[in-house]
């Protein structure tokens, strides 16, 4: 980042804004569309005034169709543009999901490179929100599991904008999973000019000798409240902000793991068959015999994320994080 | 058949009264007795009542999001007029007219959107399947019901729900052409309340109206006036009887208006204006309902009585919805599955552990 650039405070809804208005301002080829994401700017106010800014041709409402707003972004993204397509919810990305299975994760491969799929999907995700059915989601995994794709979740407005900076700029698709609880909860000073993120890597936090603390999104806050009830047992952690699901970052993991002896993964997603499995499998296979306590893993129950009444059992609380990580120094 | 008379290649709407209440086609309204429209109408003020204290219970803290009906009273009303017990409902989340009628209670509807599943488990309710928030999926589901029917030779025809905005996602196609293969009794219902959250319906579609995409599946379309009782009743009724009698899908677009915001998330003054609102207030099916019943001098009830009678009833419900079992640990793992698997049940016991320990550090 260069020295002297203007900072602004931003959340994460504003830093996202920001880095589409830079990559729509600065290249003609960004298109930002998605269900009421033009006059409205989206029900998260995401994309809100883009459209005044930049124009109904490159800033528009869709008819409502995931299917046909992937579809068409691919067709974009084969023929020389930048899409970046708003899914409304973590839970409505499933009619799109066919596209994205069957066709954004394979055009590269498919093609031996001649087409590539430089498009963006980005939706709001995870819990602790109150909301309806289908609102609560945490698919990092479904979308991670996928050959071809890469999955960003960043947790900070700065990284929010950096990452997506990056995303538009990487000539393979981005899943890129937008963690709703804190879109407005966290402000921070982020550079107002343009600066990219590496997608690809993790972020060491926190320092520590205890045990690593791996987790990401809207549980990177939870797990810092943690943090602060390990301080007063007197427990060192060190915590790592995965900020891309994949490709993940097993350097940052294993090294971290390799010093601490113990890992401590935390996650909103159902925990079986999840990320957390994956780091665990990691940890297993590239630092075995660093191991002093088993690997363990703070997710979410193998269960739908209960309606509000409910949810406070399903959502992972710093307390919980904490019960978890004292265990684990313990063992 | 009115289906043929207010063909949809046309352009044509049907409509039964004018804003003022005033009979356009007497020929063609319902042979409904003065007891069964003021109870329509009834059932019209009571879901009004009942919409909007579920918004104000909402801003009080008191419940989440939640999606009104207002202004779409007279469709789901009529719907509800015909549907026997054994009639299939499959909702969306903005019939409440129809919900009542099945059987499903405001006790019900508030425990869900106070955020308990144990509201969809409705207890009088027959044939009803719970809210569907992925859009237009259960259209699909209605025609697999339809196939049921048909295969078990019910007497019975399902009813199916979706908006303006749902007709663009795949699944509208895909349900509308499959129940025209199948030929199974389906009644299709578009609500078209001019949006989708904030995205008008000319945006939606370059169709001259929803109810003409019917043509594309080879089954019968109609579009009506959403806000007119009467015309929503015949249009369902000739629906219903064509379906019954074994003749297939039935598709038919209610022209209306959301007068209220897309839940209690959304603010309306973001993408319409007034005017707008104003023009379509006019067309209030309650209001123009009223009309009619004044000039036939059929309306002697004290309005403002019967008012402060439902919003007791309504309240009485919401507190007994309040004052439900608080929710446990067990309710979010039970229903998972039939066969809870084991590892669900470990998952349980490490959580009580955990509380356990977090009731010692106190
Ligand atoms: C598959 C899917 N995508 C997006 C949404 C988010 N969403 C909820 S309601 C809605 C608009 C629906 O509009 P319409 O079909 O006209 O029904 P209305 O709300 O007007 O009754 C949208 C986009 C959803 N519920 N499901
Ligand atoms: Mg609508």
């Amino acid at each position: 980042m260069e020295g002297e650039q203007k900072m602004s405070v931003m959340t994460l809804v504003q830093a996202i804004n920001n880095a589409l208005d830079i990559k729509l301002a600065e290249d003609k080829t960004v298109v930002v569309y998605g269900e009421d994401a033009g006059v409205e700017g989206g029900v998260f106010r995401v994309t809100e005034g883009l459209q005044q800014k930049h124009g109904v041709e490159r800033v528009f409402d869709s008819p409502l169709a995931e299917s046909a707003i992937v579809g068409t972004a691919i067709g974009m993204a084969l023929s020389g543009l930048r899409p970046v397509v708003e899914l409304q919810f973590d839970g409505f990305t499933y009619p799109g999901f066919n596209q994205i299975v069957s066709h954004v994760a394979r055009m590269n491969n498919r093609s031996r490179g001649l087409f590539k799929a430089p498009l963006v999907i980005r939706f709001p995700y995870g819990g602790g929100i109150n909301a309806l059915e289908h609102h609560s989601e945490s698919p990092e995994a479904l979308y991670a599991h996928i050959p071809g794709l890469k999955v960003v979740i960043p947790s900070t407005p700065h990284d929010a904008k950096g990452l997506m900076i990056a995303a538009i700029e990487s000539d393979d698709p981005i899943i890129f999973m937008e963690p709703k609880r804190i879109y407005r909860a966290i402000k921070q000073e982020v550079n107002d000019g343009k600066f990219t993120i590496p997608i690809g890597k993790a972020k060491v936090l926190t320092e520590g000798t205890d045990v690593t603390v791996v987790a990401f999104g809207a549980m990177i806050r939870e797990c810092q409240k943690a943090l602060v009830m390990a301080k007063e047992a007197g427990i060192s952690v060190e915590l790592i902000d995965l900020r891309t699901i994949y490709p993940i970052d097993k350097e940052t993991i294993v090294n971290s793991v390799k010093k601490t002896g113990k890992i401590v993964i935390v996650a909103e997603a159902p925990t079986s068959f999840s990320v957390g499995a994956e780091l665990m499998a990691i940890v297993n296979e590239e630092a075995f015999l660093h191991l002093e306590a088993p690997p363990k893993r703070v997710m979410g129950f193998d269960t739908i994320v209960p309606l509000a009444k409910g949810e406070h059992f399903y959502m992972i609380t710093p307390d919980r994080i904490f019960y978890e990580i004292e265990r684990t120094v313990n063992f | 058949m009115i289906f043929n008379d207010f063909d949809p290649k046309e352009d044509k709407t049907f409509r039964l009264i004018d804003n003022e209440g005033v009979v356009l086609n007497q020929a063609l309204m319902p042979d409904l007795d003065d007891e069964t429209v003021i109870k329509a109408y009834k059932a019209m003020l009571f879901a009004r009542v009942a919409d909007e204290m579920a918004v104000s219970f909402q801003r009080q803290g008191r419940m989440y999001t939640y999606p009104p009906n207002m202004g779409q009273e007279a469709i789901s009303v009529a719907a509800g007029a015909i549907m026997r017990t054994d009639d299939w409902l499959v909702p969306v989340f903005r019939e409440l007219g129809a919900w009542l009628a099945k059987g499903v209670t405001l006790k019900e509807i508030f425990l869900y959107y106070m955020g308990n599943e144990e509201g969809s488990n409705y207890k009088n309710a027959h044939h009803m399947l719970p809210w569907s928030i992925p859009i237009a999926s259960q259209l699909l589901h209605a025609v697999g019901i339809g196939y049921t029917i048909k295969y078990l030779k019910k007497d019975e025809v399902a009813f199916a729900y979706v908006g303006d905005g749902g007709t663009s996602e795949g699944d509208f196609s895909e349900a509308l052409n499959f129940a025209g293969v199948w030929q199974v009794p389906v009644v299709f219902t578009i609500q078209n309340n001019q949006y989708a959250i904030s995205v008008p319906v000319r945006s939606q579609t370059k169709s001259i109206n929803l109810a003409i995409k019917a043509y594309g599946f080879g089954i019968p379309g109609i579009k009506v006036d959403g806000n007119d009782f009467f015309a929503m009743y015949v249009a369902y009724k000739e629906a219903f009887d064509y379906a019954r009698a074994g003749n297939g899908p039935v598709l038919i677009e209610a022209l209306t208006y959301r007068k209220g915001a897309h839940t209690t998330s959304d603010d309306p003054t973001k993408y319409r204006n007034k005017t707008e609102e104003e023009e379509w207030a006019k067309a209030d099916p309650l209001i123009r309902m009223k009309k009619y019943m004044d000039q036939k001098g059929i309306w002697k009830e004290n309005e403002e009585k019967l008012i402060e009678a439902y919003k007791l009833e309504v309240d009485k419900q919401f507190e007994e919805a309040e004052n439900f079992t608080p929710y446990q640990l067990d309710d979010v793992f039970q229903h998972m599955y039939v066969e809870m698997p084991d590892d669900l049940k470990r998952q349980k016991t490490e959580y009580e552990q955990f509380l356990t320990w977090k009731e010692n550090r106190k």
